[in-house]
């Protein structure tokens, strides 16, 4: 456990020196994400091993912290609700508008991604 | 009356430990999530929104500043990095539904992530709102770091930008099902996605608990947005303010 916590970090802190070096806009983190699926995928021809242990671990604490993904929100969204004054008057519109345009984002991206796919898997067939 | 204030004594000492809004944080989420499970797992009953109006009323209540609080809960905000790095591993795990469907995700993301900015400016305009807080709002789908970045370069306000984009987390993560299930969508790639690229962590921690596809698309979704908005948006963004 320890031993992927390490790795982990290691992922993460790559991904801010990289944001840090070629100064983007992505998150550490998010790099941290990619390089860690290229790792992952790269290492996938190893079936036995030590390799194969170590990526076993990774993936068992990944899932543990992930469990708790919720929790991990709570911290910030406490500021978000004692920082509510910041909007003034347009609180309650700027919340329709958020509640509105985000409902209406899931439905229209979902929408088009099902009808794609069933296009798409027709035309394999 | 010695004894009482013994209890103050005690109390003014805890309050000013991490220690103390470490557990008050994981005990209110501990009930959020029990309501969350009882109620088996029903949308509205949000375990992120339960605990955060629980700890915000004690906070208001006891007349704790947000800072004294996050002095402890900053030990739980900080896992907020690694757990992003450690959303690879799901997706790993489904790697070759995500290859088979990768025609499909590009254009629901090109898709969906225009709609999400397009739709906010146009309701932004309808309400009026003031041309500093429209800009804060358009980047509110990518996940909270680089909605701020973004925000910055167009000329929003950074720290309203957090603040709308964890709203905009719990909404998804809220009402999103409702929508889904209005449109009788039934694919879960589909679902997943629409709710990772909207609603980004909150809306995928979500998702993971309800469903395994699901919630790997909505990390997909989460990761590939973040980018494709901070590319979107400063180029949208001419092209709006000329209306």
């Amino acid at each position: 456990m320890l031993r992927a916590i390490f790795i982990i970090f290691i992922f993460q802190l790559t991904g801010e020196a990289i944001k840090k070096f070629f100064e983007i806009n992505i998150p550490g983190p998010v790099i941290g994400l990619i390089l860690l699926l290229l790792t992952l995928i790269y290492l996938r021809r190893f079936k036995k091993g030590k390799v194969k242990d170590l990526k076993e671990d990774i993936t068992n604490t990944g899932n543990y912290i992930l469990s708790y993904l919720s929790l991990l929100f709570v911290p910030i969204g406490v500021g978000v609700v004692m920082h509510l004054a910041f909007l003034e008057k347009n609180l309650i519109n700027v919340i329709f508008i958020i509640f509105l345009s985000t409902i209406l984002t899931i439905g229209f991206t979902a929408y088009v991604m099902e009808k794609l796919n069933k296009r798409l898997d027709a035309r394999k067939r | 009356m010695l004894e009482k204030d013994k209890l103050y004594i005690i109390w003014v000492y805890l309050q000013a430990e991490p220690l103390f809004w470490l557990t008050l944080t994981i005990g209110c989420y501990l009930i959020g999530d029990f309501l969350y499970k009882k109620s088996k797992l029903f949308p509205l009953v949000n375990p992120v929104a339960i605990s955060i109006f629980l700890i915000s009323i004690i906070l208001v209540f006891l007349d704790i500043s947000y800072e004294r609080y996050f002095d402890g809960a900053q030990f739980i905000h900080f896992m907020l990095g690694p757990a992003t790095v450690a959303l690879a591993i799901p997706i790993y795990k489904q790697f070759e539904l995500v290859k088979k469907e990768s025609t499909s995700i590009f254009f629901s993301l090109i898709f969906g992530s225009v709609f999400a900015i397009i739709s906010t400016f146009i309701l932004c305009r309808l309400f009026q709102i003031d041309n500093e807080v429209i800009f804060s709002m358009l980047p509110k789908s990518a996940t909270a770091p680089i909605a701020m970045g973004i925000s910055e370069i167009i000329g929003g306000i950074p720290s309203l930008t957090a603040i709308i984009t964890v709203l905009t987390g719990i909404m998804g993560a809220t009402f999103g099902t409702f929508a889904l299930d209005f449109l009788k969508l039934k694919d879960m790639t589909a679902r997943g996605f629409g709710i990772g690229l909207a609603s980004h962590g909150i809306g995928t921690a979500r998702a993971m608990s309800r469903n395994e596809t699901a919630g790997v698309f909505s990390a997909l979704a989460l990761g590939l947005n973040g980018i494709a908005t901070s590319i979107l948006v400063p180029l949208l963004f001419k092209v709006l303010t000329l209306f």
